[in-house]
């Protein structure tokens, strides 16, 4: 049980710290820009690939280095061209735009790479078991994935903190609407932070391409995951997006491993109820594969009761 | 007489098309692609009265339309099993009232406030009954879904439903049925406020509308159709499954709405009809059609947010005015290099499919009637060639259409002042 | 039944920490025309705001005709027969001008959630519509998307619109502002003549228009009612004069 306990919490820090690495990216871009960007996770997708890409060809260290710049300037590119000319059309347009995209990166991916998972291994220095505790191994390479997510959960409240850039854009986030009076040259600071969240993003595919998977799908599932983050932890509040990510994380990491269902939770209390159909089936569903639903249903909830989030100011 | 038609002319129109059509195309791939269509306008025009007329973006409409062909599916096995004394002809009712009821529950959560957070709601919600469609496997059927058979003993118009023929007319009675009462709706006084909350919700609350209730009630009517759609769907497809409850059935209709355009009653028909012609009739030609697909819709919002239907009306007082052929020329011209870059893409697209799914690359590729290898740097600089040239030339072309359009308008506005 | 249509009792309202209403009381007999005048920010849309439910009370209550409305939605509020303007134009911008006005009175003429009636066939509706079109002199731009009017245009359209159900309390924000003289004075007969029968409380800033226009005057200063009396008095009472007027002659 201990055992299970420490995993667990290991494991969910992991994930947590890989979500927060997406979530605050997008958190940023949803309250200075106001865009929900659907293509998000895309971009944490095009970093798992061109991760891959790149390390087949010349080596993982290598990747590391070069993936999320690139996908940091496709990003920017694509706030350039693309989003800049839809946001006279208003919120929805914008919107819309990003679920377009990521539609199209999605097909795109599948065109050049193909529909079935690719195999990004483990980079052979991080192949290794780096502790083991009762039996289990914690693997190096995942030590080496919360190194690097706190190394730049670390840059980047220096950066918020200590540079003008991340003056600016905590300015923005307070006061969306006094960063045009500041006379700063608002769309470049949009495309600085479109593009440095894609690049986030970007990191967190190349490292999280070869923990999780590399396929097709890969946005399409952890996507609606990182907007519950964002939602949880309310929008434009990065502490809150930190506390989420690892909440939601530690949600999924433990929900997997218990095997109770509603069933068992009666019988415990002396009630052995004998039903059919649709309520035999939530009788039976068991705790571990309610992971799925457990953060819609989370996010649902927060949305309707309190819809500023955990530690936001303002509502969606 | 001619009143009549000026006023039902389309209607009779419509219900001729819906007649007509099956016997100019025949072959079963028609009837079925028309059958699709007829399920597909239905479906569509009910997303458009979320997003057209009440400003909600919704992300999982599907959740009505699938809830309403599951529970449509399991009140066809009823009648079959002669235990539901219900005519299969009315089976999309069923459908509607699981859209009703799901919908007044869900639509009473959601609609509290409109904009990002009803997405993100409806987005939750969907995610929500998609996964759960899983984990019940006795209503939903787990992955495999749950079939049923159309031909039963009970029905009224006496068809027997065997062939695909007489399920498109049940189709096509039931779209024709469905779109009236939509327009209908949208002349109601409800349909009214419905926009009015869209426009401005604060101000529709100083003229005595709870913003809240119009939404929902808005969102029940369009839940309705969609249930009915769903019930349609069951006819149609003897089986149904976790996917059509899903995100990617509440993307694509979104979609199609959005490519016919959300602001005129008509465009979401427009919309429905291609996309469902271009799923099924694109989808046997190239792998790369959701591709094609998600370029068309990322297009439109960028350079057509109004949609095909927005194209067709701003186009009207020209063409009553009789200046059509000033801009005829214009349009011309941007075609061309239109069509230059599109096939650049393409052949770029179509290799890159090749390369990547075909069982030996190094086998021919066939395009347009040429066979070639994917490999030949011919066709990789020929395509890039294609898209930049045609870029350039559109660029060109496109400010000839602007001016063209600037002196129309101008001609236009000087008509009205006269 | 009292002779009050409008009672607001110790009413008071802070945004975070700062104060904006203190303590304002305010009774409005029916038939009245009454104007609150004061400085800029000094709370009289805040007020507004106030009585027509658009933000909670943080203290005091609101009388509509003896019934308590004091923190109802305001959907419910302008059910028991008050209707507002708003100081920046608030209209349905992309329905037509006869929509926008059409929709106004849904509600007042029973008509509420119907979606079992068609408008084009509700005679009564759409005669009184096209009335109200004529009194604010629309009709002949009736099928335009109101967002594209006129500036001046508009504000006839929002005061149409706040008319048209026939409310007995109609509260205006700052009606004739941005107009030029001509459209002022025409705007200030239309309102004179729609809100005859009827209590009004109108904000304004231009003084001919409120002298010409009201049976009463209070002076809102700082969130705090300074003076309440007929025109002439107001004119005369230094208070007044000191903390309103004189600031605008000098
Ligand atoms: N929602 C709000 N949150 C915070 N402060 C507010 C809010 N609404 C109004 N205020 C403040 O309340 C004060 C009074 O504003 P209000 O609009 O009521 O003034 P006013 O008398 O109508 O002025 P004007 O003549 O310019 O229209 C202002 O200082 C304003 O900044
Ligand atoms: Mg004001």
């Amino acid at each position: 049980m201990l055992e299970y306990i420490i995993f667990s919490l290991l494991n969910s820090l992991v994930l947590g710290m890989l979500l927060f690495m997406l979530s605050s990216g997008l958190t940023l871009i949803f309250s200075m820009m106001g865009v929900l960007n659907f293509a998000h996770a895309s971009f944490y997708m095009l970093g798992a690939y061109f991760g891959y890409q790149i390390s087949t060809a010349i080596g993982f260290w290598p990747a590391l280095i070069i993936a999320p710049p690139l996908v940091g300037l496709f990003g920017a590119l694509v706030e350039r061209y693309g989003l800049r000319n839809v946001h006279k059309y208003g919120h929805v347009a914008e919107l819309l735009f990003t679920v377009g995209l990521a539609f199209i990166i999605e097909e795109g991916v599948n065109l050049i790479w193909g529909r079935n998972a690719v195999t990004y291994p483990i980079p052979k220095l991080l192949d290794f078991p780096i502790f083991t505790l009762f039996n289990t191994e914690f693997s190096a390479y995942r030590m080496f994935m919360l190194f690097i997510s706190v190394a730049i959960f670390i840059a980047l409240y220096w950066i918020l903190t200590r540079t003008r850039i991340g003056l600016i854009i905590q300015a923005a986030l307070t006061h969306p609407q006094m960063v045009n009076a500041l006379g700063h040259n608002v769309p470049a600071v949009f495309m600085l932070v479109f593009g440095g969240g894609s690049a986030l993003a970007g990191l967190a595919g190349v490292i999280g391409g070869i923990f999780l998977v590399t396929e097709p799908a890969m946005a399409a599932t952890l996507g609606p995951i990182v907007f519950v983050v964002i939602v949880v932890g309310g929008m434009g509040s990065l502490t809150g997006a930190f506390v989420a990510s690892l909440l939601l994380a530690a949600i999924q990491t433990f929900a997997v491993g218990i095997e109770y269902s509603l069933s068992d939770l009666l019988a415990l209390v002396g009630i052995r109820a004998e039903v059919g159909g649709i309520l035999k089936d939530l009788w039976r569903i068991q705790l571990s594969h309610t992971g799925p639903i457990l953060p819609y249903l989370f996010m649902v909830l927060i949305l309707m009761f309190r819809p500023k989030g955990l530690m936001g100011k303002r509502e969606t | 007489m001619i009143i009549f038609l000026k006023k039902f002319g389309i209607w009779l129109a419509a219900v001729l098309i819906c007649v007509v059509l099956p016997l100019i195309f025949r072959s079963g791939f028609s009837i079925s692609l028309l059958s699709q269509m007829g399920i597909a306008i239905i479906f569509a025009l009910s997303y458009n009265m979320l997003l057209g007329q009440g400003g909600m973006l919704s992300f999982g409409h599907a959740v009505y339309y699938g809830l309403g062909g599951f529970l449509a599916m399991h009140a066809l096995n009823r009648i079959g099993a002669g235990t539901l004394p219900i005519p299969i002809e009315l089976l999309p009712l069923v459908g509607g009232v699981a859209g009703v009821l799901a919908g007044l529950v869900f639509g009473w959560l959601s609609t509290a406030r409109a904009s990002t957070t009803f997405a993100l709601i409806s987005l939750g919600i969907g995610e929500l009954i998609a996964a759960s469609a899983l984990m019940l496997p006795s209503f939903f059927g787990g992955e495999q879904g749950i079939i049923g058979d159309r031909v039963v003993k009970l029905t009224i118009t006496g068809f027997r439903f065997g062939k695909q023929i007489e399920v498109y007319y049940l189709i096509a009675v039931w779209m024709l049925i469905c779109v009236a009462l939509m327009y209908l709706l949208t002349q109601t006084p409800l349909g009214r406020v419905a926009n009015a909350v869209r426009d401005n919700p604060e101000r529709a609350a100083f003229i005595g509308y709870a913003p809240r209730t119009v939404r929902t009630l808005q969102f029940t009517l369009a839940a309705f159709f969609a249930g009915a759609a769903g019930g349609l769907f069951a006819i149609n497809y003897e089986i149904i499954t976790a996917e059509t409850v899903g995100a990617q059935a509440s993307g694509s209709v979104l979609m199609m709405t959005y490519i016919g355009g959300v602001g005129h009653f008509f465009g979401p028909i427009l919309g429905a009809i291609l996309i469902t012609f271009m799923q099924l009739s694109l989808a046997g030609v190239t792998h790369a059609w959701l591709l094609y697909f998600g370029l068309l819709f990322v297009g439109m919002v960028m350079w057509a947010p109004n949609g095909l239907s927005g194209i067709i009306m701003v186009h009207e007082p020209v063409w009553k005015a009789r200046l059509m052929k000033r801009l005829l020329p214009a349009y011309g011209l941007i075609a061309l290099p239109c069509l230059i870059m599109f096939l650049g893409a393409m052949i770029l697209i179509e290799i890159n499919y090749h390369l990547s799914l075909s069982i030996n690359p190094e086998n021919p590729m066939h395009l347009l009637g040429i066979t070639f290898r994917a490999q030949s740097p011919v066709a990789w600089g020929l395509s890039l060639v294609m898209m930049v040239a045609g870029f350039f030339f559109f660029r060109k072309a496109r400010s000839v259409v602007q001016e063209r359009w600037s002196e129309v308008s101008q001609t236009l506005k000087g008509g009205l002042t006269r | 039944m009292s002779t009050t249509a409008l009672k607001l009792a110790d009413v008071h309202k802070s945004f975070g920490s700062s104060k904006i209403i203190n303590g304002v009381n305010l009774a409005v007999a029916k038939g009245e025309r009454h104007a609150i005048i004061g400085p800029n920010g000094a709370g009289k849309s805040t007020l507004f705001n106030l009585i027509s439910g658009f933000y909670p009370l943080s203290a005091g209550y609101i009388e509509l005709n003896g019934h308590m409305i004091s923190n109802l939605p305001p959907h419910r509020i302008n059910r028991l027969g008050l209707s507002r303007s708003f100081q920046v134009t608030n209209i349905f911008p992309k329905m037509s001008v006869f929509e926008n006005v059409r929709c106004a009175l849904l509600w007042p003429m029973g008509y509420g959630y119907s979606f079992w009636h068609l408008c084009d066939r509700l005679k009564k509706i759409n005669a009184k519509a096209e009335e109200i079109l004529e009194r604010i002199n629309l009709a002949d731009r009736r099928h335009i998307p109101a967002g594209l009017l006129a500036y001046a245009d508009q504000r006839a359209l929002e005061i149409g619109i706040t008319i048209a159900g026939n409310a007995e309390v109609i509260l205006l924000d700052e009606p004739t502002a941005g107009m030029s003289l001509s459209e002022t004075e025409r705007a200030v007969e239309l309102i004179r003549d729609v809100t005859t029968g009827k209590t009004l409380l109108v904000v304004e800033h231009d003084m001919q228009v409120v002298f010409n226009l009201a049976d009463r005057i209070s002076v809102l200063v700082y969130g705090e009612i300074v003076a309440t009396d007929h025109p002439d008095k107001i004119r005369q009472n230094p208070q007044v004069q000191e903390a309103y007027l004189g600031k605008e002659s000098a």
